[in-house]
């Protein structure tokens, strides 16, 4: 209990008129030389003197004696800035140079801030008259390479000490007016300075942050880089936990503390989806004016041309298909640098997927060699076994249902143990969220309950079965010719489904069919829609296949696929579109 | 392969040319299903904690179902989250379906102990208010399960005391089931005791202690359970037992009669034997001399026994009585004053009469003289049967 804690109350003691009090664990006041506890609890008093009796109880803390209990003043981009800083420090263990985190990435931030006019600008902007120069100092001063501490420095002694030590005087010391009067008329509160506001504000023109778009921070500054990690990758290393995302909140600095609305900002519990991320991203490369970006040519990783074949080898096609997926990709010009490189100011800004593109390329070449209507692929898988059985010593064809019934195996395999992992997977935190401090304890109380019967069920579960964490691996499926129980095709051979024709070889499948007959032309979202049982099984298999390897729904992938078909086949949608034009007039 | 896009050919038709978007019934939008199921939670997005934790519901009542009682301690240890969802009415559900699973796991699992479901049972009792008396219950019947019948008994007191939560109808109910349950063990407890103290001989210097100790015993169960069944519900087992000791120690309380009814229903000879007893029991008593149920019914049954070849059953009542039911029940001022006040009353304890003391005796004769337009054939009836079946009768004293 500390002494003097209690200035505002100078009535003298009952039993020995000293004017000395403290505060009793309960709040209530007790005189420091004679400890006479007295019944006046400390809220009760202050609202005779203090018109706004939350904000002193809050910076008080109520009635806990420890003054730390509201912790240092923080604003909602703090917080934000500290995820990025976990997020970069956590690429940088996964091999990305040093350089995304110093500079890239925090260049990309200190320019949001910028345009948001939340620092580094003349006015940043607040509600409720806020004086920011606090804020803006600190960011200046922000040392991006250090670690991620809180901008609100030790090196500003006003800002921090509010709150902190119990000798502080609040109010005569205010370095800003406190914001959190809006807070407490509406008795919601937040643990950061402007959590309220914040999740209320609605400012036209500006992209407002949240935990999903630091990701897409992630991504700009990994695209700029040209950095050999996809978007499909970056999420999946989010699931996998590699990559701070879900709990992020926890490792900011203890006297940061979250509670009431920073729970909406900073409590994420989905993860994040590719489309959405995808959006973000295009949205923030736009919003902050970014140049083009460096050109993605044809020896970068995320040229299909590279792409195509890292993804080849993932599901273990051979890699002689990796010829067909070049050439597709040159009749489609979606290996030309301008096709590839993002632009955010230019029209071609939405081609930065680059992932699904290589994929659909793939799934098209496979239509292409084996046309996946069920009947087919069986029929060359039938010539492909005989002549293999008759040639064991040559090259072996490429058997497509050996390869399925391979690659199915697998397939579902990872499935089972992936959806078992999300069962599996834990969202709260060990610190956990509260919405205000007369929740605080009720929260508490039931983090130690689930900790205290998760330890006890501990003791029934095996321990040697529950694995350590994977590492993080570009790959999901890794097939080696040395493996003799699960064959490697990568060697095998597309003579089967290949025939010459002069200088060029053609495939033997000549028919084709097209993943979308008619594009939507209206504005929503998609050009076109996925109805599975419109199609082949095969189809359908293919696309499951690669959807769950990049972790998208089915439906984005099938219209990429019709998107790279419609490059491919130009000539064929304008013909249908004449010819139906003519059958109506004909109708008519 | 430039000969390519000359060799192409849609297999679908142009006149198909809708169908590769939309299906043939008509429109189809597969995203569209997901919004429609966002309807129930206001628009919002289902989050990706709901799915995992209802995905790991899944498998854990898939684990219980196959009797994997490792792998459903795996996922059990991550679904105790859902102890902090931030939906509030998953919240409030979460600690019933983790008490209802988890005690499950921990009765099976080879792992587990008395200890362990106890610490479990205690823990989840103090999440919330709402849960407290339902756990209490189920664990109290867990106990009992495995013969740890102090046990239970102190852990049904102590939730009968408890007086937090909210009042509604299912806290009654609990309460009443958990006094019901205390009952039912206060009553088994006695019934030990009846048993100890057949084996005691009267004279015993500890009998007297014993048999006090019973009687005790008897009214403080009997107090418990009588108040429980005028609540309206059914309450057979434990009406059983209330009346059982209660035929102990009131054989003339009115619920012998129906106690009459359950017995003579039942496939045990001996339920049967002591439904008999139980009715000459009720009759027993002054109080219940013009009881014209308890007469229906013994006439009734009477004839059933007799029929039924148990006649060695009516003997062993008899025995008893013969030297004062006769003047109690059928003196001729009693016919007359029956036959006065209620004639289907003395019909049926003529008939009684009868079947015990033969067609000869008194009351029965007087009954057989009066005129009854209504009772006439009734009483004929009655003659024949008793010709047959009286217990007086040369014919079946065998």
């Amino acid at each position: 209990m500390d002494l003097e804690e209690a200035e505002e109350f100078k009535e003298r003691c009952s039993q020995c008129a000293a004017v000395s009090w403290g505060l009793t664990d309960e709040g209530k006041y007790y005189c420091t030389s004679c400890h006479n506890v007295t019944e006046r609890s400390q809220e009760v008093i202050n609202t005779d003197l203090i018109p706004n009796t939350q904000i002193k109880a809050l910076n008080r803390g109520l009635k806990k004696k420890n003054n730390s209990e509201k912790g240092w003043d923080w604003y909602v981009c703090e917080g934000f800035q500290n995820i990025l800083c976990q997020q970069a420090e956590a690429l940088k263990n996964l091999g990305i140079g040093p350089e995304l985190k110093n500079d890239v990435l925090h260049n990309f931030w200190k320019r949001y801030l910028q345009k948001s006019k939340q620092a580094y600008c003349k006015n940043p902007v607040y509600t409720t008259g806020r004086k920011p120069t606090v804020l803006e100092d600190n960011l200046s001063h922000s040392d991006w390479a250090s670690e991620p501490e809180l901008l609100s420095d030790v090196s500003c002694p006003p800002f921090l000490e509010s709150g902190a030590e119990s000798q502080s005087d609040i109010h005569t010391r205010k370095p800003f007016p406190i914001s959190r009067a809006s807070q407490s008329e509406t008795s919601v509160c937040s643990g950061s300075l402007d959590g309220v506001e914040y999740s209320q504000r609605k400012e036209k023109g500006v992209v407002k942050m949240t935990v999903p778009q630091t990701l897409a921070f992630c991504y700009l500054s990994l695209l700029w880089q040209r950095e050999a990690i996809t978007l499909s990758d970056l999420l999946r290393f989010v699931e996998e936990d590699h990559i701070p995302y879900i709990n992020a909140f926890q490792h900011f600095p203890e006297q940061m503390k979250l509670y009431g609305r920073d729970r909406g900002i900073f409590g994420i519990e989905s993860w994040p989806d590719y489309e959405d991320i995808y959006k973000k991203t295009i949205e923030v490369g736009t919003f902050l004016d970014l140049p083009r970006f460096p050109d993605i040519t044809e020896d970068c990783y995320l040229h299909p041309n590279i792409l195509c074949m890292k993804y080849l080898m993932e599901v273990n096609l051979p890699d002689e298909m990796h010829n067909l997926t070049c050439h597709v990709v040159k009749m489609t010009g979606m290996g030309e640098v301008d096709f590839l490189t993002f632009d955010p100011i230019a029209k071609m800004a939405k081609t930065v997927k680059y992932d699904v593109q290589a994929v659909a390329i793939i799934v098209v070449v496979l239509k292409l060699l084996f046309l996946l209507d069920d009947n087919l692929e069986w029929s060359l898988s039938n010539l492909a076994e005989k002549h293999n059985e008759k040639n064991k010593k040559d090259k072996p064809w490429f058997d497509f249902r050996k390869w399925y019934q391979i690659m199915k195996k697998a397939f579902d395999e990872k499935k089972q143990k992936w959806e078992e992992a999300r069962a599996k997977y834990l969202w709260k935190s060990e610190k956990p969220l509260y919405y205000s401090f007369v929740d605080k304890p009720v929260a508490y109380k039931k983090r130690e309950m689930v900790v205290n019967l998760q330890k006890q069920f501990s003791t029934l579960v095996d321990s040697t079965a529950t694995a350590g964490k994977k590492s993080p691996s570009s790959f999901q499926f890794n097939w080696t010719e040395e493996d003799t129980d699960r064959t490697c095709f990568h060697g095998h051979s597309l003579q089967g489904v290949l025939k010459e024709k002069g200088q060029s070889l053609l495939t033997k499948n000549s028919l084709y069919w097209l993943s979308t007959q008619k594009f939507c032309r209206c504005y929503c979202t998609h050009v076109t829609t996925y109805e599975e049982s419109n199609y082949s099984l095969s189809y359908q298999f293919i696309l499951n296949l690669f959807s769950f390897l990049l972790r998208i729904k089915t439906s984005l992938l099938h219209e990429e696929v019709s998107l790279v078909e419609k490059k491919l086949f130009e000539k064929k949608y304008s013909v249908t579109k004449k010819k139906s034009r003519s059958k109506k007039a004909r109708r008519h | 392969m430039s000969d390519f896009s000359e060799e192409l050919k849609g297999p679908v038709t142009d006149d198909e040319v809708e169908t590769s978007v939309l299906t043939g019934a008509g429109m189809h939008f597969p995203w569209l299903q997901t919004y429609i199921e966002t309807v129930a939670i206001g628009g919002k997005r289902k989050k990706d904690f709901a799915q995992t934790t209802s995905a790991c519901l899944s498998f854990i009542q898939e684990a219980l179902l196959k009797h994997q009682w490792q792998q459903a301690a795996e996922y059990m240890y991550s679904y105790f989250q859902t102890l902090e969802d931030s939906d509030s009415y998953k919240r409030q559900a979460a600690p019933e379906i983790i008490w209802k699973l988890g005690s499950e796991i921990l009765f099976y699992h080879p792992k587990s102990n008395m200890e362990t479901f106890n610490t479990f049972a205690d823990r989840m009792k103090n999440i919330g208010v709402m849960n407290y008396l339902k756990i209490s219950l189920q664990h109290a019947l867990y106990l009992l399960h495995h013969g740890m019948l102090k046990d239970a008994k102190r852990n049904l007191s102590e939730a009968e005391t408890w007086r937090h939560g909210e009042n509604t109808s299912s806290r009654g109910i609990l309460i009443n089931l958990i006094q019901a349950y205390k009952g039912l063990l206060q009553y088994y407890t006695w019934s030990k005791k009846k048993m100890e103290l057949s084996k005691l001989d009267k004279d015993d210097y500890a009998y007297n202690a014993v048999a006090q100790d019973v009687f005790n015993h008897s009214w403080k169960t009997s107090a418990n359970i009588s108040a429980l069944i005028k609540i309206p519900g059914v309450w057979d087992p434990f009406v059983k037992s209330y009346v059982e000791i209660l035929y102990q120690i009131v054989p003339s309380h009115k619920l012998m009669l129906e106690f009459h009814t359950l017995l003579r229903k039942s496939e045990k000879e001996e339920h049967r034997k002591l439904g008999l007893e139980v009715l000459f029991g009720v009759l027993d008593f002054a109080g219940c001399t013009k009881n014209i149920t308890a007469w229906k019914y013994l006439a009734k049954y009477l004839k059933k026994t007799l029929m039924g070849n148990h006649l060695a059953w009516v003997q062993d009542e008899w025995n008893s009585r013969k030297n004062w039911w006769p003047s109690f029940h059928f003196s001729y001022f009693w016919a007359k004053s029956d036959w006065k006040e209620d004639t289907a009353l003395a019909c049926e304890k003529a008939f009684v009469a009868g079947l015990l003391l033969g067609k000869g005796c008194r009351y029965f004769r007087y009954i057989l003289k009066q005129d009854h337009q209504i009772l006439g054939k009734k009483i004929k009836r009655m003659k024949r049967s008793v010709k047959k079946y009286s217990i007086v009768n040369p014919r079946l004293s065998y």
